[in-house]
């Protein structure tokens, strides 16, 4: 599951913000030391997540603790994901990743 | 108004007529009304006229004494009537009622000195035969520009560089570090220009060339009072003499024999000084601005109603995002650098509309932001410094948000990130360049873009070591606010503010700005005020509002400061032409930047994904510098779209 979202989110910061150069760029390096993203861009990274995995980010969650790095991201959705399924609002979408 | 060019020669040859012809037909557009060549042993000066003042007598170049003093002149001299009779009492006689002809006699008077008796806005180059010394100057904030080269055999110069670049053997050459100092601080360090071995005179300069040899020299600086002791009591006094110096700052720059007009942005300055201009002309004062179908953008609301306050006769310019994409190559043309922001591009169309409006000369209210305590940079910093006092305070990051309210992403950031992208580390607070690092670190990482073999070349030599070499001796003892005011005023307004989106943009059209906020009394006043009169806790022209109440709606005294900003990277989306520059062969072929980012970049923005600051700049500064080789380097553009008929009448003597 982790490796899924290890997988796809590295693609897309990939894309969106090393604009193709991903050598030597490794899952834990982090966003800020490494000026990848500027505060847009986070914005832009949280549009994502929350599109592409149907999940709301408070405001309180939107810190590098959860969205620093690519193995950080992938652990939170992981957790995020988790608590979702236990929702019973939660469709089976959310469940099925 | 208008263009100049020249050059001295030192091999005992006189220069070709048909070069400096050529030369000053690449910068007929800033002054279509006339033209005209000297040449004499070693020099040539060539002018292009906009007709402004003493529209008869005023033809240029122009001598005095014998034909041993020559001139070619861009710009005004708004002192120049006391200065003529002042002259006149010690003996001088005037053949002409122009200001040119003044310099030539204060020149004559007092020597390379005379440039700190002149209250205006120039570039100049004065031959003096008798000492066969070439002598220019340029204004001390950098209104005028004056570029100028060295070659094998003497010196060339000109108003723009592509007057330079008209002479065949001059290479044309992007100077890479001047693309990393761009892709830092948005401007080059004078004297560096784009190009390389190009050098602009500095503001605030005089250049003496004589057998062969270059001085520059520096007349005037910026001022800083580095006590700042609380005014007191002295508030209203000062307020009121803000008042009066920017009352007659703008009475002599209505000094024309051609009507004059004004800007009117829907913001503090311009509308500021449209009051003080229909105060001294009363209501038939014709006013332009632009309007942005991106409401986004738009400020026409607070222009309409700033010109039925001032009961000015209002016209405005609708700007698209097609617009931008069009002119856009026309705009770099005439920038002659790399450029982050599309802002100047509309400045280009308002000036045509002034120009189809048959106006030659606008008032503007460039130059307030940075002498005043205007820019948001400087608030930022203020806030920034007041949270890393106290870096754990739960609270004091909120004023960040209060400060770019018009800024969505912004109001979603959590601390941990404010802190990161706002630099408030105890490193930060103790750099020098406190105030600018979060817009030059930002900035810098457009140099992600380049290639291996350019961002080899331009790690060399750090931007940042190099300006730490040129700042004032005294800078680090500076308070932040001091400094940050310093490197707004002595970089960029010169750099950017003035020339791309400025007098470029302007003369493109011919059309002359003025700048009464300029004028180097308000200047040298404001620089003694303290900073909390400019900036009194987060009130940005504190002293300013205070001077103004009652002359402007209140709305717009009292309103949000909202930046001056154009629509960027989303302008070219579905161009054809950035299309082209931007593909991988393009790209490839002119080696600046790396071929797989670019296209990387370019298809996010193609697809509407491309949202951030950094992404923005990106792709304008690429674009700009990619239609900059083509223009100037590669596949030169030739001459301006005027041609060399535009001179069939030009004068040579």
């Amino acid at each position: 599951m982790e490796s899924k979202y290890v997988r796809e989110v590295r693609s897309f910061v990939v894309a969106n913000y090393l604009l193709g150069r991903e050598e030597g760029f490794r899952n834990d390096d982090s966003f800020l030391e490494l000026g990848i993203i500027d505060s847009t861009g986070i914005l832009e990274l949280v549009s994502h997540l929350e599109e592409t995995y149907g999940i709301e980010i408070a405001d309180d969650e939107l810190n590098p603790d959860n969205l620093d790095s690519i193995n950080k991201i992938s652990a939170y959705l992981v957790r995020k994901v988790s608590v979702l399924i236990g929702h019973p609002a939660i469709g089976r979408e959310a469940v099925s990743l | 108004m208008c263009g100049i060019a020249g050059i001295v020669k030192t091999n005992g040859q006189s220069p070709e007529l048909e070069l400096l012809r050529s030369m000053i037909a690449a910068v007929a557009h800033r002054g279509p009304d006339a033209s005209g060549v000297h040449r004499s042993g070693p020099v040539g000066l060539a002018h292009a006229r906009l007709s402004i003042i003493d529209l008869a007598g005023g033809g240029q170049p122009m001598s005095i004494a014998n034909d041993t003093l020559w001139i070619t002149f861009n710009g005004e001299i708004f002192n120049y009537i006391e200065l003529r009779d002042e002259l006149i009492g010690k003996g001088h006689s005037f053949a002409t009622r122009s200001d040119t002809e003044v310099i030539l006699h204060l020149y004559q008077e007092e020597g390379e000195k005379c440039v700190e008796r002149l209250n205006g806005q120039w570039a100049f180059a004065i031959w003096d035969a008798a000492q066969q010394k070439l002598f220019l100057s340029r204004d001390r904030l950098g209104v005028r520009p004056l570029f100028y080269t060295r070659t094998s055999d003497g010196l060339v110069f000109a108003s723009e560089i592509k007057a330079i670049f008209a002479n065949a053997e001059i290479p044309r050459e992007l100077d890479l570090q001047a693309l990393d100092q761009i892709f830092t601080f948005w401007v080059t360090l004078p004297p560096r220009t784009a190009f390389r071995n190009i050098h602009q005179l500095p503001p605030g300069h005089s250049l003496v060339f004589h057998r062969g040899n270059i001085r520059v020299h520096r007349y005037w600086s910026l001022g800083c009072q580095i006590e700042d002791a609380p005014a007191g009591e002295r508030e209203k006094q000062l307020s009121e003499d803000l008042l009066n110096l920017l009352l007659d700052a703008t009475r002599i720059r209505l000094r024309s024999d051609v009507p004059v007009g004004a800007y009117l942005s829907g913001g503090l300055d311009s509308t500021v000084v449209t009051a003080l201009t229909h105060y001294l002309v009363g209501d038939r004062l014709r006013t332009f601005s632009v309007s942005f179908e991106d409401k986004e953008f738009d400020e026409s609301a607070y222009q309409q109603e700033a010109s039925r306050f001032l009961r000015t006769q209002h016209s405005d310019v609708a700007c698209s995002y097609e617009d931008i994409a069009r002119i856009f190559p026309d705009v770099i043309w005439h920038a002659e650098q790399p450029i982050l922001r599309t802002a100047p591009a509309p400045m280009l169309l308002l000036s045509k509309l002034v120009r189809n409006s048959g106006f030659k000369v606008v008032l503007t209210g460039e130059g307030s932001d940075e002498i005043l305590g205007g820019y948001d940079i400087f608030k930022e910093a203020k806030i920034r410094q007041f949270w890393g006092r106290n870096p754990a305070s739960r609270w004091r990051h909120l004023l960040l948000k209060r400060l770019y309210p018009y800024i969505e992403s912004m109001q979603r950031q959590s601390p941990a990130y404010l802190k990161n992208f706002f630099h408030v580390t105890a490193d930060d607070l103790a750099s020098p360049f406190f105030s600018h690092l979060p817009r030059w670190t930002l900035t810098a990482k457009l140099k992600g873009f380049l290639s291996a073999d350019v961002l080899a070349e331009t790690e060399r030599d750090s931007a940042l070591a190099r300006l730490a070499d040129e700042l004032p001796s005294a800078f680090s003892s500076w308070t932040p606010f001091r400094r940050a005011e310093y490197l707004e005023a002595a970089y960029l307004l010169p750099g950017y503010i003035l020339s791309s989106q400025g007098d470029r943009m302007a003369m493109a059209n011919a059309v002359e700005g003025r700048y009464p906020f300029l004028d180097y009394r308000v200047v040298e006043f404001a620089a003694k005020l303290p900073s909390q009169l400019k900036m009194k806790v987060l009130d940005q022209k504190y002293l300013l509002k205070q001077a103004c109440q009652g002359l402007i709606p209140d709305s717009i005294l009292k309103r949000f400061k909202q930046p001056y900003r154009a629509p960027d990277g989303r302008s070219f989306a579905c161009s054809s032409y950035a299309s082209d520059l931007l593909s991988p062969a393009q790209i490839e072929r002119d080696g600046v930047f790396d071929a797989r980012s670019v296209s990387a970049l370019h298809a996010k923005f193609k697809s509407g994904r491309a949202t951030s600051v950094k992404d923005n700049m990106a792709l304008v500064g690429i674009l700009s510098t990619q239609l900059l080789l083509q223009q100037f380097v590669h596949q030169p553009r030739g001459s301006s779209p005027w041609s060399l008929s535009t001179f069939e009448k030009c004068a040579v003597s």
